[in-house]
């Protein structure tokens, strides 16, 4: 997604010279070829995301479309009340780019650990929030993110994410993507999870179970509509996030149906409300917290078969 | 004080013992860790006042490595003086560890703070030597930044506070090895005069080779006969130290070893 994202913005940036992309002294192997090839519209701010925030808040009144970088805590949460006060509150034309989400930079422990960002970031007023499922999805949201006016939150993996929905064709901030219609259940997922997602409708496929797979992109504003429509159209909602529980995905999801008078069978999938004591690869943390594609495919078998 | 061949004997020990759990977990920050060793070891074998048996001893001295990225060093000396196995160690950076890419607060006995954001164990620190002030307690707080981490407002602030409170049991140790994560600190966010810096903010400053031991001890005896307020060692250090290959190298801020470099590398200590 990294890769993607950097490659997309260069092809921009070559075209728009208003872009601007500030670091966080990140981006090893990732943005070297943007530093060297358009000098002029980036800047390493150092280890320092305060001030990196607050300039990106400068750098936009003088008439840039700014794109801050780093990994995710300290892209959101380290500087959040510069996000707040000098970006969102003032409304303003930068971009957040945060890499590592969920249990991307795992072994490093819970410093580096982004399980909060979608809930803090969704809470503030005039903010977008945009986590792409796969490479493509990233490819069409930073295009889109030129485009768009006002601050938005850019939710990347890592490295290597595989194209999940090669089919995408239409991309628009705000409208959840239909991966793959089914009547028995639907998972929403979001960000990085969007593979277990589908990997899972398919494992449930082959059980018998039709399941529809929902990539909802944007967490803000959410795609009401789709989100209706799943509830009404299926037995079972299930969310998927590499998020925690409280404030993400999970949760504006359940805003929607409680709000609605929905009832439908209704399960978050995501992070309990806990920093792991004991810890190891992305892959052993989702399997550690049922986040696998088998251990989501047999949640959602359970969800079904209980009776309301 | 044991003698000078000693710690460098022990130095020996702790890189290769870092090199093989980085290799074994293959992680990165290796040359991060590589320039903390000597200071970390002058520290464990010579001047905290600490035992390995009794971790949570309540009249312990405190090394508080703000710049968690730099964990093997620590990790790799605590497991030589036994606070725990060497078995714990080389399961660094694996499924099901407890020793993760940045020190976590009681993961192991001896780890005293948890760190891994930059800017964040310094003020813990300051926080610590007051609390340790207010009640009249005599252990001391001794805790390394990275040249990086002094871009952060957060070292700053907690940089203009320690002298304010007259924190004479407090050591900070800035280790300088002149490479950030994504460039030198000359090109990046330059930090020259860095003594004058420190010293302007209250400090008292020593600066130092911090590979050479003989500087090293003296420094920390030196900062524990200051009685006015908190002293900065300023060590000039090399990233990567004690492996040619990797020694002032942004690359081995992020690579892998692979069983070729880590002999190549053992080799050469």
């Amino acid at each position: 997604m990294r890769k993607t994202f950097v490659k997309t913005l260069i092809e921009e940036a070559k075209q728009d010279r208003d872009i601007f992309l500030i670091t966080g002294d990140l981006g090893f192997m990732a943005l070297e070829e943007f530093r060297d090839v358009l000098p002029n519209q980036y800047l390493n701010a150092g280890v320092s995301e305060q001030n990196m925030l607050g300039m990106a808040a400068g750098l936009a009144l003088s008439g840039k479309k700014v794109y801050v970088y780093s990994i995710i805590p300290f892209a959101t949460m380290r500087p959040f009340e510069y996000v707040k006060d000098d970006i969102c509150y003032q409304n303003l034309n930068v971009k957040i780019v945060g890499v590592g989400a969920g249990f991307s930079y795992s072994l490093y422990g819970s410093t580096h650990h982004a399980l909060e960002d979608i809930s803090i970031m969704r809470s503030l007023p005039n903010m977008t929030v945009v986590c792409p499922g796969d490479p493509l999805e990233v490819k069409f949201a930073t295009k889109a993110s030129v485009k768009h006016k006002g601050p938005m939150y850019l939710r990347l993996g890592k490295a290597g994410e595989p194209v999940v929905n090669p089919r995408l064709k239409n991309f628009k901030i705000g409208k959840a993507v239909i991966v793959q219609n089914g009547k028995d259940a639907t998972i929403i997922a979001t960000s990085n999870l969007l593979q277990n997602a589908v990997e899972a409708g398919k494992l449930l496929k082959e059980q018998g179970v039709d399941c529809g797979v929902i990539s909802m992109h944007t967490i803000k504003p959410i795609d009401q509509s789709a989100i209706i429509e799943a509830a009404k159209e299926t037995k079972a909602i299930v969310t998927l996030e590499e998020h925690s529980v409280i404030g993400g995905l999970g949760s504006a999801v359940a805003e929607i149906l409680a709000e609605n008078n929905l009832k439908v069978k209704f399960k978050r999938l995501g992070v309990p409300d806990e920093y792991p004591h004991v810890i190891g690869s992305q892959r052993y943390l989702r399997e550690k917290y049922g986040l696998s594609p088998q251990q989501v495919a047999q949640t959602i078998r359970n969800v079904i078969s209980k009776r309301n | 004080m044991p003698k000078i061949s000693f710690f460098k004997n022990k130095a020996r020990e702790v890189r290769k013992l870092l090199l093989t759990a980085a290799f074994k977990g293959r992680s990165a920050h290796i040359g991060s860790a590589l320039s903390t060793v000597d200071v970390i070891v002058a520290l464990y074998f010579g001047i905290l006042n600490i035992n390995p048996k009794k971790p949570k001893d309540p009249k312990r001295d405190i090394f508080i490595l703000s710049k968690g990225h730099g964990c093997l060093g620590l990790y790799a000396t605590l497991a030589l003086k036994a606070y725990f196995s060497k078995n714990i160690l080389l399961k660094y950076f694996k499924d099901g560890t407890t020793l993760a890419g940045h020190p976590v607060l009681n993961a192991q006995p001896g780890i005293e703070s948890s760190t891994g954001s930059l800017g964040h164990g310094f003020p813990t620190a300051v926080g610590l030597a007051y609390g340790f002030k207010k009640q009249k307690r005599l252990n001391r707080v001794v805790t390394m930044i990275s040249d990086g981490e002094c871009d952060e407002g957060a070292t700053w602030e907690a940089a203009l506070a320690a002298p304010n409170f007259k924190l004479n049991n407090l050591t900070l140790v800035v280790d300088y090895n002149k490479i950030q994560s994504f460039g030198t600190v000359k090109e990046v966010m330059d930090l020259e005069p860095l003594v004058k810096k420190w010293q302007d903010f209250g400090w008292n400053v020593i600066e130092i080779n911090g590979h050479d031991f003989r500087q090293i001890l003296a420094a920390f005896k030196r900062a524990k006969a200051h009685k006015s307020g908190p002293t900065a060692i300023i060590a000039h250090t090399i990233k990567g130290k004690g492996v040619s290959f990797m020694e002032n190298t942004l690359e081995w801020h992020y690579f892998n070893l692979d069983e070729a470099k880590l002999s190549k590398a053992l080799a050469e200590l």
